[in-house]
């Protein structure tokens, strides 16, 4: 069992307020003792983390582990190793796969095999589609799928056009307060799209996907949920500036109303798509300078609740096809610290007490998954991370078993460390 | 004298001088082209494949015989849509070309990049001929040879690309090209079909033929695709015609005669009047032979070692 002091780290708890540097004993798994200077034997392992962070282990709320049905993408097991080297403890997984997590027993098979895979270091918590078949006709059997473990419900990718069932999938979800987690685009306006419609969509005549698209599924679901109010609603990946002023009076209006963002979208602007790197082709589409000052402005006010990452594995030979042909997404697991470190702590745009809320506390309270207390007598659920150290990022030293990032070759400022979870540990050469 | 790219992917960004240079190489080959044996013998020994993923009648002909009269071998492979939709792709088609020890491809796609994406994953050199809407410019080169036997210099000449610019990449490519060298581009049609952001390229936009002809010395009326209307974008050819067709009746109120250019294939008094197609101010039965000019000169420049 695991046995090992943690010295000298600085822990940053969101739950406890704390921002300190404390050792920390773990013995067979639990936090047996926190302080300064904890006495400990030698059957300790003790690893020094001076000038290292400690939080509570991370989680990823919007990935795609393509199991079952895409392996060739991803599986379960490559997807939780991505997610621990990138320093989560739990990922949530989305029911785009084959068969669509829209039965009890899908839900179930992705859960437990979440435990069986990389010794149960990251907890892998089911979204459940909330049509059947992502069809957007027929809600999903939710009570059913709340029970097998879905935390959330999403058509992901395939927004839930129709206003009525939309409705119904709040009203239904509301009595499970399980979140309806959209993916915000009026396809009816999107056909054919494969970058943000712009200048430099016009620029490389590329058909274009309008930031509009995204602010209208928002605003028609804001009406729907001023309609079910006793719904939680979730918005995945906002990419638009307008998206963020609905949300923002949204939530000053006291709706149920959160969302995320990610860590590409406040990264990158359409520019990145110049080269027709098919890495720069995702869904909702890298937007503009304008959108990427609007985001820091919804983290630093509060309005974006949650970082995310999308992580959307696809292989090499299905993204190295022409642009309008490859499929969207990137993988965004081993980036995300790094990338939340440059573009937000170094910018001072989130304290590091923020950027834990949005990567721990706040996915968890949405998701109604029980907080990680770092307190004594509890399980260790922790993430280290380097907040300094300066890396490039190597597709090839991914984990995931896709490579399809548009970081490549990319120098980035913090990164995490190593994770322990469930009684295991999982440390990385830095 | 050399391009300063191995391939010609665009004209986004390519010099005034590589410009001026493929417009004056051209001109010297248009004198070939008058001769009785139309042959020269640049680039014998060397093998193009031309890749038509997209069906054009005219555009392959034009390269087809450019390359010919460079005495290249040529070898041709059409074929409608996506190479994905075969079953192969754009990469393995390419490279099992290529191992075919070829020397320069030259690539029309329906999908914008596509040209990028092939010089990307071979090694010859590689000549867009039209990839989806972004851009087409041995297209707006043989339009800006055009205009600059007529005119003498680009400087300082009012053009403006008239219909679908959302569409086109004749509209990109000209756009492109013609600031560079110096003219000034004007470009106008329906709102639907104006792309967003085409003001920070630099050209005015306007939406009323009326307005802009007044103010130009030229012309370039692209092509109305008729699915277009299906999706929208206008509410009948009768009320396109009617507002954005170029007609002689609108060009009569120009101050001295408008040079008119078409891409072709046109469609008939839909965009453009017959009468006005046909007359002694279109240029476009020029633009048709500065074409076969103007790609033995971006071959000769790209392929004569």
């Amino acid at each position: 069992m695991l046995n090992m002091i943690l010295k000298s780290g600085r822990l940053i708890d969101p739950l406890s307020g704390k921002d300190e540097t404390v050792d920390i004993l773990i013995r067979n798994g639990r936090i047996e003792k926190m302080g300064k200077s904890v006495k400990h034997d030698s059957t300790f392992e003790a690893i020094n983390l001076t000038g290292k962070i400690v939080t509570p282990g991370l989680i990823d709320m919007h990935v795609h582990l393509r199991e079952p049905g895409f392996e060739h993408k991803e599986t379960i097991e490559t997807g939780c190793l991505a997610a621990a080297h990138g320093g989560f403890t739990a990922v949530c997984c989305m029911p785009n796969t084959n068969p669509t997590i829209d039965d009890e027993s899908v839900a179930r098979y992705v859960h437990e095999k979440g435990k069986q895979v990389c010794e149960g270091i990251v907890d892998v918590y089911p979204i459940a589609s909330a049509t059947k078949g992502r069809k957007g006709v027929e809600l999903s059997p939710m009570a059913e799928l709340a029970k097998a473990g879905a935390v959330g419900f999403s058509d992901d990718g395939s927004p839930i056009m129709s206003a009525e069932i939309m409705r119904r999938a709040l009203e239904y979800s509301s009595m499970y307060g399980v979140p309806v987690i959209q993916h915000a685009e009026d396809v009816t306006m999107t056909q054919g799209g494969s970058m943000n419609e712009g200048l430099q969509a016009t620029r490389l005549g590329m058909p274009g996907i309008p930031p509009v698209a995204e602010e209208l599924m928002v605003a028609r679901d804001i009406i729907l949920l001023r309609y079910a109010p006793e719904a939680k609603y979730h918005v995945a990946h906002v990419s638009a500036r307008g998206t963020l002023e609905w949300i923002r009076n949204a939530k000053r209006e006291g709706l149920s109303i959160t969302c995320e963002v990610t860590p590409h979208h406040f990264t990158l602007t359409d520019e990145a798509v110049s080269g027709f790197d098919t890495n720069t082709k995702m869904n909702p589409p890298l937007r503009t300078k304008n959108d990427i000052m609007a985001i820091k402005e919804a983290f630093k006010d509060g309005t974006i609740d949650v970082i995310a990452t999308d992580h959307a594995p696809h292989t090499i030979d299905e993204k190295e096809v022409e642009f309008l042909q490859a499929p969207f997404g990137i993988v965004g697991l081993e980036t995300a610290i790094g990338l939340s470190v440059t573009e937000l702590i170094e910018t001072k745009v989130l304290s590091w007490m923020q950027l834990v809320e949005k990567f721990c506390t706040n996915p968890r309270r949405i998701l109604s998954l029980p907080q990680i207390k770092v307190e004594e007598g509890e399980p260790a659920n922790l993430t280290f991370l380097d907040p300094t150290v300066e890396w490039k990022v190597d597709i090839h030293s991914f984990h995931s078993k896709s490579k399809n990032s548009p970081f490549d070759g990319r120098i980035l400022r913090g990164r995490a460390l190593g994770v322990v979870n469930k009684g295991r540990r999982l440390f990385f050469p830095s | 004298m050399k391009l300063k790219n191995r391939h010609l992917l665009g004209l986004e960004g390519v010099s005034k001088e590589d410009i001026g240079l493929i417009l004056d190489t051209g001109q010297s080959f248009k004198e070939v082209l008058e001769r009785p044996i139309k042959k020269v013998p640049p680039l014998q020994g060397k093998t193009i494949v031309n890749l038509f993923f997209e069906s054009s009648t005219r555009t392959r002909i034009s390269f087809e015989l450019a390359e010919r009269r460079l005495s290249a071998d040529v070898v041709s492979f059409a074929t409608a849509g996506s190479s994905v939709s075969k079953g192969e792709t754009l990469k393995d088609t390419a490279r099992n070309i290529e191992a075919m020890k070829i020397d320069m491809v030259v690539i029309r796609h329906s999908s914008p990049g596509a040209a990028h994406f092939l010089s990307r994953v071979v090694e010859a050199n590689v000549i867009n001929a039209g990839d989806g809407a972004h851009e087409h410019p041995t297209q707006a080169l043989l339009d800006m040879m055009t205009l600059k036997a007529k005119y003498g210099s680009l400087e300082g000449v009012r053009v403006c690309i008239v219909g679908d610019i959302l569409h086109s990449r004749v509209a990109r490519s000209n756009i492109y090209g013609l600031i560079t060298m110096g003219a000034k581009v004007s470009v106008c049609g329906p709102a639907t079909l104006i792309p967003r952001g085409i003001e920070k390229l630099g050209v005015q936009v306007s939406h009323s033929l009326e307005d802009v002809i007044p103010h130009v010395d030229v012309l370039n009326v692209l092509r109305i695709q008729v699915e277009r209307q299906q999706s929208g974008f206008f509410p009948s050819l009768r009320e396109y015609h009617r507002y954005f067709g170029v007609t002689k009746e609108k060009v009569s109120k120009a101050a001295k005669p408008i040079t008119i250019m078409h891409p072709g294939p046109i469609n008939r008094d839909v965009e453009l009047s017959a009468d006005l197609a046909d007359s002694e101010h279109s240029v476009i039965l020029e633009q048709v032979t500065n074409g076969v000019a103007v790609r033995m000169a971006v071959l000769y420049l790209l392929g004569a070692a």
